[in-house]
């Protein structure tokens, strides 16, 4: 069984929709912009336009989050010319990454209870806050009886996700709605991430996030994300629909406690991905890197990935430099990016960043596109606490 | 306190369920089933609330489940309101 995209609908501060997003990302166009002041961020990535046409029955029981995730979905469906009507319930799965959930709603109900009282929460607070929430309400929407389910693992959780959703596919589902969001950007949400390592309080749009830069002080957070159709690659071509590109592998990993004299494992997680795609490092035209944004952090992928590419063995880009780090969105965007990639044949720059600093021993993409045949693309992902996860994608088999 | 009107509940009604096209209040909906339109067991619960809130009256949870149609509901809070006054 082989597992093939075939529908992408992109949510991101730099274009809502393929058809924006994409041009967006060639150009160099970033997303980022100044917070509102007050909050525990200064810049960050906002989707204007994100929850447009959500029925407001579903608006009044979900968290922005679900909403931008809504949006995703549709966009996907359209895109993969697809009508779940069409399709027997127990064949439609969903399985979407999720990381802070519904923090917004959360916290509007956290104010009722400490100024108005217990009696005040809203029911809908069960249902709007926690990490199913976006697959629960997808399903509900579209009838998928399917397998269904949902990852948590930060930024690693969109590729987990993938991984899940071709696990139920190789066991009775034909199609499986996949991707992730994120709305990380209440006042509530950015509390919390402001004790996040390499969480950047900079001012200035145009150097608060440049990975692998010399200058590199940090991410910014933003919201969106990517929802993602992938199918039987059978099932695709019994429709008849265009394929942007095959999931050919995918592992994952943890890395030790802090502190431990044990290493990280990012690399095992990359070899794992590649193995399972039955490829050779030498097969992989680019990768769509993590780029924390902190020196250490840059270092340390930059060192996983010269220990199994060689130095500079591979073209390595960081289109979320223009959007911020999307969290439980981030590796779904990746995935969407990487597959546009194969698709259009070319590799989109780095934003910002002016070339990997002399501790970064990486052939970065920056400045302008590089066109030129993708055939394999792999996509790397790290969530804070340890988690790793590595997907390769590959151009659609015949 | 005033007894609870069609109109006022019919507010609560679409406050409740949230803005939508989709949704039809109008008219005389006192016999049409709620879950008709659009209250699920959530939902009944979150109308519950806001009759507490805004009535003072309390709809305990086994009779959330006899209260099918609106008329129902206004038969109920309307009962309480003279009950209390």
């Amino acid at each position: 069984m082989t597992a093939t995209i075939t529908g992408l609908g992109v949510v991101a501060p730099n274009g809502v929709g393929v058809d924006t997003y994409w041009p967006a990302v060639l150009d160099g166009v970033s997303g980022l912009a100044r917070l509102a002041d007050g909050h525990a961020a200064r810049i960050g990535g906002t989707v204007d336009g994100g929850t447009e046409g959500i029925p407001g029955r579903l608006a009044v029981q979900t968290d922005r989050w679900t909403q931008l995730a809504l949006r995703g979905c549709a966009l996907a469906l359209t895109d993969a010319d697809l009508d779940p009507d069409g399709l027997d319930a127990f064949d439609l799965g969903v399985v979407t990454a999720s990381s802070s959930g519904g923090n917004e709603f959360g916290q509007r109900e956290i104010q009722k209870l400490w100024a108005q009282g217990p009696d005040y929460v809203g029911t809908y607070q069960s249902i709007a806050w926690f990490y199913a929430a976006t697959t629960g309400q997808i399903s509900i929407r579209h009838q998928a009886k399917g397998p269904c389910g949902v990852l948590v693992s930060e930024q690693a959780a969109g590729l987990d996700a993938l991984g899940q959703a071709r696990r139920v596919l190789r066991d009775d589902a034909q199609v499986v709605i996949s991707g992730g969001t994120e709305a990380p950007l209440s006042p509530y949400a950015l509390v919390c991430q402001s004790t996040n390592e390499g969480f950047s309080v900079s001012a200035d749009p145009d150097v608060a996030y440049l990975p692998f830069d010399d200058r590199a002080d940090g991410y910014v957070p933003g919201e969106g994300g990517a929802l993602i159709v992938i199918e039987r690659s059978e099932h695709a071509r019994r429709r008849g629909v265009r394929r942007y590109a095959d999931l050919a592998g995918y592992a994952a990993s943890f890395d030790p406690p802090p502190g431990s004299s044990r290493p990280p494992t990012l690399t095992a997680a990359i070899r794992g991905a590649l193995a399972d795609a039955g490829l050779t490092p030498g097969d992989i035209d680019v990768v769509f890197a993590d780029g924390a944004g902190t020196r250490d952090a840059d270092r340390a992928e930059a060192e996983a990935l010269a220990a199994v590419f060689g130095p500079g063995g591979v073209p390595v880009t960081v289109p979320k430099a223009l959007t911020g780090r999307l969290y439980a969105g981030g590796s779904s965007l990746d995935v969407a990016t990487a597959a546009l990639a194969i698709h259009h044949g070319v590799i989109p720059p780095t934003g910002g960043s002016t070339g990997a600093g002399p501790s970064c021993p990486i052939d970065l993409v920056q400045g302008a596109p590089r066109p030129g045949p993708v055939r394999s693309a792999l996509v790397v992902a790290r969530g804070a606490g340890g988690f790793n996860a590595a997907a390769v994608l590959t151009t659609p088999a015949e | 306190m005033s007894i609870c009107t069609l109109e006022e509940l019919t507010e609560l009604l679409r406050e409740t369920l949230g803005d939508d096209e989709e949704i039809n209040l109008d008219g005389d909906i006192r016999d049409v089933p709620l879950s008709e339109l659009g209250f699920d067991s959530l939902a009944k619960l979150e109308l519950a609330a806001s009759l507490r809130h805004r009535y003072g009256v309390i709809v305990p949870d086994g009779v959330i489940e006899t209260l099918l149609t609106p008329a129902d509901t206004l038969a109920w809070v309307n009962g309480e309101i003279a009950v209390v006054a």
